[in-house]
């Protein structure tokens, strides 16, 4: 089990594996948001929370058709859909290598950028909770639209269409609880839901994932 | 551990291309397919490995006996040879990555990475996995192209080790292996006839 | 009695349906036109809203069929994996432009009755937006389908995305209404309510209810019954180059 995740890894930070990719996007993301809405530190200070879930949200997207499709491309997958390991267990590797690749850096850089961005101080914790527990669910669910399009020439455009709508409740309960807690108020309540729904789809969603890559494999 | 198949059909698409394929391979045998190109030879392997499921008939294999190789090799370029088959090895339960390497005469190769070899130094690599991979049953489509003769002498010889020890193989090739032990099926006789064209049934045909 | 899995079998699918669909397409014609015409011209305009509130007729019809529509393709979809019926799956295949539609219908009669009643095209309104998010799951979905070449795997994989989009939509649907509370009105009909729309909207709202439902039945049978005959194509093309 170990080893796919340190494979991936590895692969990740290699030359040619992506890894800050990721982080590069999500930077400029938030240094194009005041050019486009202009040099008001008051608007900046209110859009902030959201700006921050969009742009990880985005960049997850980025890095979500290397999760299969290399492996497809290779032969790999042919050969782990053979390998003791079962398929259940691999998407959820392959998830959980997303996320500490993609997902965790975003966390950890999100509070440097929100400083560009003029967040309110009250804001900085609510924030960083609410990335920590809503970015596993976008690795788990991108995994899921990878998984679909794993069989598809130059998916990236339809993976985005397929991946963006099961996006929305994590950004709703996401980005409302770093919002609220910006404007000083009880974020607990979205926290929750966001947690239920980052177990939910790690609980679920891998048998899903699971099914799919079968089905591309055939 | 034998692997048989019990009138087996295999489709590709939804429409089925070999019919009433039956066999049995014991151990310490090979089964080389012959048949020219798209007679259906990689879908035949592919449903042996148990990656797409028969359209009729059924696969009988011990469970995690058998391994694939296909047309690609399943190498990251950005590995070297070692990191290569140490992965393989974990995953399948961890076989010997100095005798693989050795058997393919990759040593001086070990710490390059995959993608600074040449097509053939790949496929010695994408063979060396079989051996990490510990199982009896080889299902390999097409091994020997890109190696060139004294690369397939090597994959001859690590064949018939493999079949020494117990294992055996399916194997689609067009190139004489010099196994004596290793019977001939032509998978030309086990096309699929047409259907009636009279009226279709669930499958559209 | 004749099971209902016979009509699994394309053949007799088509059959059927062609016997069925001239009535169906002419019932949903007559519901149509007898529902609008009365409830455009023959129902008195409402106290507030003017003549504006007569879009009910398209709107709730439209917005029903838009769930409708995706809770087929769901129990097609089910079928499907369960009973690997192919006709079950290019039913699903057949509904999802159809729902797409109507959902585009709600949108669109929702906007021009917005603009003179709530005095904007648009707002971010929990049913409003759900009905939006619904729309880029019909795009999604239909976008998969088209995309995947071998039929019998794109029927898999888009059994599981409406599965698991149901799930997500209904997820949206809780989310948004936490995100944003409503502008819009409760709902039109219900059974358990007294509180109903007027008798004299209600009778021709539910006549265009039924030509609606009945216009989509129609629809699906015409286009599952193309989407068979170009799937015969197509494995009649296949075996032909097999030889």
């Amino acid at each position: 089990m170990r080893a796919i995740l340190i494979r991936d890894l590895r692969l990740a930070i290699r030359a040619g594996g992506g890894f800050g990719l990721g982080l590069a996007f999500f930077l400029i993301v938030v240094v194009l948001v005041p050019f486009a809405v202009g040099p008001r530190g008051d608007l900046h200070s209110v859009i902030a929370p959201g700006i921050l879930w969009l742009g990880a949200l985005l960049a997850c997207l980025l890095s979500l058709d290397r999760i299969f499709a290399l492996d497809y491309e290779d032969g790999s997958l042919d050969l782990l859909a053979t390998a003791p390991l079962p398929l259940e267990a691999l998407v959820t590797l392959k998830a959980l290598a997303h996320w500490l690749t993609t997902g965790l850096p975003l966390v950890l850089v999100a509070p440097f950028l929100a400083v560009l961005l003029n967040m309110p101080a009250a804001g900085y914790a609510p924030l960083l909770q609410a990335l920590a527990l809503g970015t596993p669910a976008l690795s788990v669910i991108g995994t899921f639209g990878a998984a679909l399009t794993v069989g598809v020439k130059r998916g990236g455009l339809l993976l985005s269409l397929l991946v963006l709508p099961l996006y929305v409740p994590t950004l709703i309960f996401g980005a409302e609880a770093a919002r609220r807690g910006a404007e000083g108020l009880d974020h607990g309540m979205p926290l929750a839901m966001l947690a239920g729904i980052t177990c939910g789809t790690i609980a679920l969603l891998p048998f899903a994932s699971a099914a799919v890559v079968r089905v591309s494999l055939r | 551990m034998s692997l048989s198949a019990h009138d087996l059909s295999v489709s590709r698409g939804g429409i089925a291309v070999l019919e009433g394929v039956t066999f049995t391979l014991d151990p310490g045998r090979a089964l080389i397919l012959r048949g020219p190109n798209g007679s259906g030879k990689t879908t035949l392997l592919r449903t042996l490995a148990g990656l797409q499921p028969p359209l009729r008939g059924r696969v009988q294999a011990p469970p995690e006996a058998r391994v694939y190789a296909g047309h690609a090799d399943g190498i990251k370029a950005a590995l070297t040879a070692r990191e290569n088959l140490s992965f393989w090895a974990d995953i399948f339960g961890g076989g010997d990555v100095h005798a693989a390497l050795a058997a393919f005469e990759l040593e001086g190769l070990a710490e390059r990475p995959a993608g600074a070899m040449s097509a053939g130094q790949k496929r010695r690599l994408g063979l060396a996995r079989l051996i990490v991979a510990g199982r009896e049953i080889w299902l390999l489509d097409e091994p020997t192209v890109s190696l060139d003769a004294p690369a397939t002498a090597m994959f001859a010889r690590t064949v018939r080790a493999h079949l020494a020890a117990g294992g055996s193989a399916v194997m689609a090739t067009h190139i004489d292996l010099g196994l004596d032990e290793a019977e001939v099926m032509d998978v030309a006789p086990f096309k699929a006839r047409a259907a009636a064209l009279d009226g279709f049934d669930e499958a559209f045909l | 009695m004749a099971s209902l899995w016979e009509y699994a079998n394309p053949r007799k699918f088509i059959a059927t349906s062609d016997r069925v669909l001239p009535w169906v397409g002419a019932l949903a014609l007559a519901c149509l036109v007898l529902g609008l015409v009365w409830g455009f011209f023959f129902t008195p305009e409402d106290y507030r809203q003017g003549a504006s509130v007569k879009i009910i007729y398209l709107h709730v019809p439209a917005a029903l069929m838009a769930i409708n529509a995706w809770l087929m393709m769901l129990v097609a979809s089910l079928i499907w994996i369960v009973r690997r019926h192919h006709v079950s799956a290019l039913a699903a295949r057949a509904a999802a432009p159809v729902g797409a539609v109507m959902t585009i219908i709600a949108l669109a009669t929702g906007a021009f009755w917005g603009q003179p009643i709530w005095g904007t095209w648009w707002v971010w309104d929990p049913r409003l937006t759900s009905f939006l998010i619904l729309l880029l799951f019909y795009l999604g979905y239909i976008a998969l389908w088209s995309a995947i070449e071998n039929d019998d795997a794109a029927a898999d994989l888009t059994s599981v995305l409406c599965l698991v989009g149901s799930v997500f939509a209904l997820l949206s649907r809780y989310a948004v209404l936490f995100w944003n509370q409503g502008l819009h009105q409760g709902a039109s009909l219900s059974l358990d309510k007294k509180e109903n729309v007027a008798d004299v909207f209600y009778l021709p709202l539910l006549v265009c209810i039924a030509g609606f439902v009945l216009l989509f039945v129609a629809l699906v049978l015409l286009r599952t019954q193309t989407e068979i005959r170009a799937r015969r194509m197509r494995a009649l093309l296949a075996r032909e180059r097999m030889g």
